[in-house]
């Protein structure tokens, strides 16, 4: 509700509500939703596999932070990536048909859903590994800054990445080397099932990144439009030289970990008490008060965005698979596909 | 009406027990509810449906465990949410086909080459287990032979146990250059070798049991090298007498014989094979060769009478009344017919005649007319046509490649004289016939022209002396002057 | 091509593979944990700093992880970084990135992320630095498929391999032993790229094939003279590329010899001279008149005292004995 950004970011009622950017951030939101809802369904009936991990509940964060970005900035993620993916402008065919592990996948189908990835939206992958996103993304600003070019790349990873080593060096080294690197914790208060309290004995993460010497403050990032506010002044300031920036979003999963799990680590009336901030609740209801969409409108939007995932899946269903024949490719880079040695 | 199934809750879930329904027919349902609880491997998890409308039937049962995709419930759907709802999942439980990779051509039904032991792990088994591997059918890739052939030969031919073969040591020799596990008694038990002397043996055509190393190490390239340049210099005076590697014609060729494509290389082998035997033999047995004339007026005559009333297909020829009379001999003069082993010679029983037989691409077998004194001469005529016939379509028997007690070579049909052969080891002789001829002879004082013919004698002169080897052709004289005994 | 010769170290050689790399291209640049001020913990970059200033001779924290993903995403981002990790021991700190990042990148990502990545360690023992700086652990690396792996021998290889390396697209990784830093000889003075492909025979010999790299193609050479004296004429191949290994050189040598040492500073189990035993084992089988023999390090962390650490890493005479026991194989 409130985020400790007061001073810049100005009030909704000072800025002339954007109508056409609003219906455009909750179109994000209700198509990743829609999207992770469908791979739900998908996996239950066992037409795609492996782990899926799924951000219902946390679209805000994805579409807020997007909003802030330019073609030339840079991404990376993590494993529950596909609201960030979508947010970033991958296509939903590309994506849906990573899904089904199709050549026609955002990674020729073999990542799956953990490893998205798409250089043409320097879209830097889905990363498996907790944490181990942050030293590549100290590396890709660092290269900006050696070549002084003017981007920035941002880095989500969840409040159980706080623990690793590497977040504590990656801080360290892009505060150090002042490098533009927008850090984005997503704070969804559990590491898997292990909660934040048993997690870390100092929880306010932004103070910890403070502490780093980097730029940091907390935001709810239930409210799209408050992380977006939040994601405008951090870019703004890390192209104007600020140095690295962190925000810690705070958010929630309405769904399990993976798929599905029993739940056992969190009281069911913690995730009812969330889910009455859903986040695309939320906008709908500020843009119903500012007469900027109506239930006809949102009904037509949303059955929108059903036809275009479902016609995704169809796509992705009859697309090919890679030949086993090519197994083996991309080990190494092949003669063409290097800059320098054949 | 559609399905609400049992849900993949996970990457290894396959099924799971439906534990609680949290609604009854008639209930309506929105996309996302949550209307059971089902059990996996892991937890128990409440489950929702993806489909809205009303619940029409309940199909399963709590407690009950079924695999992913198994309908539970029927769902009557609603309208309303069907625009919305994105289309009804497919009841294809799992993926399209993934492409398989196009399977492999399978072998080409042709001949079958026949394939070489290379395993040195299979080769010490069929050392261990008294196999020669040579007469085992191959099932692994290319024909090769596996432990598995080794073992089943084993059970199958108790008679090729070393217990139960007692011209046989305990353990075999390794067989890459061997021609028979009789022609390879090896010198010395548990003979090893490096995979490339193995290698070097079998391109000489020498055998490894037979090639002087060292004690206590195994036979490396540099002895099969200097065992094949001693050889080399014997190879050349072999007498009209060779012999064939058994595993050329233990396999079943393929009908019709094709010589020539396969037919070179494989005769190759077969020279090969038979210089390492033949060195062998004139490198290790000690050669006394006698000769008698034996005049076959006797046996000719004897033999127009027998065959007046054949067909010709039926007709005795000669040849049969010498194998005859050498097999009669042989009981006779048992010092002749056996093996050479480690603790000397040792007598067969039985005598299992040896007949030389070249084939048409080159080459010689030596099979084995089994038990020949024993069988009549017509029998005895019929089993040597049998014999050639199946030597050169290549449908030998294993026992007849491994198990001669003593050899005949007949050359007579080509004209040759007298043939001085070499002895194959582990036997102890070889009887050569040579043509019968039409020769002015003496008899009682009166100078006649008579069929004769020059029977030979190579005998190993450590396990007989020249006597004992004129009294066995004194015998074969005497049986073929009695053709009626025969 | 320059006949001139110039008196040189394996340390100044790769002094000067960086520096005209540098020159080169503007994209190179040179990061670890005391490279700047320092000069290097081996004094590989003494004076770069002051030629290149601190953003291309970049100073680290001690955080391999951070500085090695970081060259990961600079790679990723159009540079061309060479990351110097002081030890073999400390890149288990940063293996995570090596093994799950630079390695599986490319592949994970359908082809779109290559990682054009030098990352250079010392390895090796001999040098009494006892468990925790001595292991040679480039097999391990050796295992992962996506990596480049390379063991600078000579002075030829340390003035050339890197600037190749920098040519490829991929993460390539060079190790160099520490007792090599010092050694000298005479290279041309206008020695430049070589080839990081190929093993290649360090010595001709007829009776056996002694199969080794880095550290130990000069106690392995040293051997070869013990073995002449004996009447045995060793071959020596120096690997050169551990990853991929270049299969036809040493089996085509093998082939020649029928035998075969194995060198390996490496310990035994699991090791990169185990993998070379077996592909023998595939490929020479019948050309073998002798068992493949091994001599590795003993399986221990390195100790201390150096009578200790001697009788643990490969030396001349083991070498050697291991050659003579393949020219006359005991009865297994």
């Amino acid at each position: 509700m409130n985020e400790h950004s007061a001073g810049t970011s100005s009030p909704d009622q000072a800025t002339a509500p954007d109508t056409e950017h609003r219906r455009e951030l909750l179109r994000t939101m209700v198509l990743i939703r829609r999207f992770e809802e469908t791979c739900a369904e998908l996996y239950s009936a066992a037409r795609i596999r492996g782990f899926v991990h799924l951000c219902v509940g946390e679209e805000a964060v994805a579409a807020g932070v997007m909003a802030a970005l330019g073609p030339d900035d840079a991404v990376l993620s993590t494993y529950r990536e596909h609201g960030h993916a979508l947010a970033r402008g991958l296509t939903l065919n590309s994506l849906m048909a990573e899904m089904f592990g199709k050549q026609t996948g955002c990674s020729g189908g073999r990542g799956g859903s953990m490893h998205l990835f798409d250089k043409s939206h320097r879209f830097v992958g889905g990363n498996a590994i907790v944490a181990a996103g942050l030293p590549l993304a100290v590396g890709l600003a660092l290269a900006d800054k050696l070549q002084n070019r003017d981007r920035v790349t941002v880095c989500f990873f969840g409040e159980g990445a706080a623990a690793e080593g590497e977040f504590h060096e990656a801080l360290n080294l892009a505060a150090l080397w002042r490098l533009p690197v927008l850090f984005c914790c997503e704070n969804n208060l559990y590491a898997m099932g292990t909660s934040i309290a048993k997690e870390h004995a100092a929880s306010d993460l932004a103070l910890r990144a403070e502490s780093y010497g980097l730029s940091a403050w907390p935001v709810d990032g239930m409210d799209v439009l408050a992380v977006e506010r939040s994601a405008v002044r951090a870019v703004e300031a890390i192209r104007g030289g600020g140095g690295p920036h962190f925000l810690e979003l705070r958010t929630f999963r309405f769904r399990a970990h993976s798929m599905y799990d029993p739940d056992r680590y969190r009281e069911k009336v913690e995730i009812e008490q969330w889910k009455e901030r859903d986040p695309i609740d939320a906008l709908v209801k500020t843009m119903k008060a500012a007469g900027q969409i109506d239930d006809a409108g949102l009904a037509a939007m949303r059955s929108e965005v059903a036809d275009a995932v479902a016609a995704a899946v169809d796509t992705a269903e009859q697309a090919p698979f890679e030949p086993v024949e090519n197994l083996t490719r991309f080990v190494t880079s092949e003669a063409g596909t290097g800059e320098d040695r054949p | 009406m559609a399905s609400f199934t049992m849900p993949s809750l996970g990457a290894d879930m396959e099924e799971g027990t439906l534990l609680e329904w949290l609604v009854r027919p008639g209930d309506v349902v929105s996309r996302g509810d949550i209307v059971a609880v089902v059990d996996t491997a892991k937890a128990a998890i409440e489950v929702e449906t993806f489909l809205a409308g009303v619940v029409s039937e309940l199909l399963v049962e709590p407690g009950t465990t079924v695999s992913v995709g198994t309908p539970l419930a029927t769902i009557e759907p609603a309208d309303a949410d069907a625009a919305a709802a994105p289309a009804e999942p497919e009841p294809t439980p799992e993926p399209e086909s993934v492409p398989e990779p196009a399977p492999e051509p399978s072998p080409e039904p042709g001949p079958a080459p026949v394939a070489a032991v290379r395993s040195p792990l299979v080769r010490r088994l069929g050392e261990q287990l008294g196999v020669d591997l040579a007469q085992v059918q191959g099932t692994g890739p290319g024909g090769q032979v596996t432990r598995d052939d080794v073992t089943r030969a084993a059970a199958q031919s108790p008679a090729q146990s070393p217990a139960q073969s007692p011209a046989q040591s305990p353990a075999q020799a390794p067989a890459s250059a061997q021609v028979s596990p009789r022609a390879t008694v090896p010198a010395a038990a548990g003979v090893r070798a490096t995979p490339y002397a193995r290698r070097l043996a079998a391109e000489h055509g020498l055998d490894l049991a037979a090639v002087p190393h060292a004690a206590g190490r195994p036979i490396s390239a540099e002895d099969v090298r200097a065992a094949h340049e001693a050889a080399a210099g014997v190879i050349g005076s072999v007498q009209g007498q060779a012999a064939e590697p058994a595993e050329h014609v233990a396999e079943p060729a393929p009908e019709p014989v094709s010589v020539p494509a396969s037919g070179a290389a494989q005769s190759d082998k077969m020279r090969a094979a038979i210089a390492g035997l033949m060195a062998r033999s004139k490198r290790e047995i000690p050669h006394y060769y006698l000769s008698s004339t034996v005049d076959m007026t006797r046996a000719t005559e004897w033999l127009r009478e027998a065959n007046r009333n054949r067909s010709i297909g039926e007709r005795l020829v000669p040849a049969a009344l010498v194998c005859k009379a050498t097999a009669l001999a042989a009981t006779e003069v048992p010092e002749l017919n056996g093996y050479w082993g480690e603790d000397g010679f040792e007598a067969s029983s039985q005598v299992n005649l040896g007949m030389a037989v070249s084939l048409r691409g080159g080459g010689l077998v030596t099979p084995a007319l089994l038990d020949a004194s024993a069988v009549g001469v017509e029998d005895l005529m019929a089993q040597l046509k049998d014999l050639v016939n199946r030597a050169r379509r290549g449908r030998l028997r294993g026992r007849e490649l491994t198990e001669g007690t003593l050899t005949i070579t007949n050359l007579g049909e080509q004209g040759v004289e007298s043939v001085y052969g070499v002895i194959f080891p582990p036997q102890v002789a070889l009887v050569g016939v040579g043509r019968i001829a039409e020769r002015p002879w003496a008899v009682d004082g009166l100078l006649g022209v008579r069929p004769l013919t020059t029977v030979t004698l190579s005998a190993d002169h450590r396990a007989s002396d020249a006597m004992t080897g004129a009294r066995f052709l004194a015998r074969i004289d005497h049986h073929l002057q009695h053709p009626e005994e025969l | 091509m320059n006949d001139t010769l110039v008196e040189t170290t394996y340390r100044e050689a790769l002094r000067a593979a960086i520096r005209q790399a540098m020159l080169e291209d503007e994209r190179v640049y040179l990061m670890g944990e005391d490279v700047g001020d320092y000069g290097g913990c081996f004094a590989v970059s003494l004076g770069l700093l002051e030629e290149f200033g601190p953003e291309r001779i970049r100073d680290t924290p001690l955080s391999e992880s951070a500085f090695v993903g970081a060259g990961i995403g600079s790679a990723i981002g159009g540079m061309r970084p060479i990351v110097e990790i002081m030890t073999v021991n400390f890149s288990l700190l940063a293996l995570d990135q090596i093994m799950n990042t630079a390695a599986s990148l490319l592949h994970m990502s359908g082809g779109q992320f290559n990682v054009p990545l030098v990352i250079r360690m010392t390895t090796g023992g001999g040098r009494q630095l006892a468990a925790q700086h001595s292991h040679s652990l480039e097999g391990w690396y050796a295992h992962i498929p996506g990596l480049r792996i390379l063991a600078p021998a000579t002075l030829e290889d340390a003035r050339g391999m890197l600037l190749t390396a920098l040519k490829d697209p991929d993460p390539v990784l060079i190790f160099e032993h520490g007792s090599l830093y010092n050694m000298k000889g005479v290279l041309a003075a206008d020695a430049g790229a070589v080839d990081i492909d190929r093993a290649v025979v360090r010595r001709e010999g007829t009776d056996v094939t002694l199969i080794t790299y880095g550290g130990t193609l000069g106690t392995t050479l040293e051997a070869a003279d013990l073995l002449a004296a004996d009447g045995i004429s060793a071959e020596v191949i120096d690997l050169r590329t551990l990853r991929p290994l270049d299969d036809e050189t040493f089996i085509g040598s093998v082939r020649r010899t029928h035998r075969a040492v194995v060198v390996d500073e490496g310990w035994r189990s699991g090791s990169l001279s185990a993998e070379i035993s077996a592909r023998i084992m595939e490929q020479a089988l019948y050309d073998l008149d002798a068992p493949v023999e091994r001599v590795c390090s003993a399986e221990v962390p390195l100790p201390y005292p150096k009578h200790l650490e001697d009788a643990a890493l490969p030396q001349s005479a083991t070498i050697a004995e291991a050659a003579r026991r393949t020219m006359s194989p005991e009865q297994g």
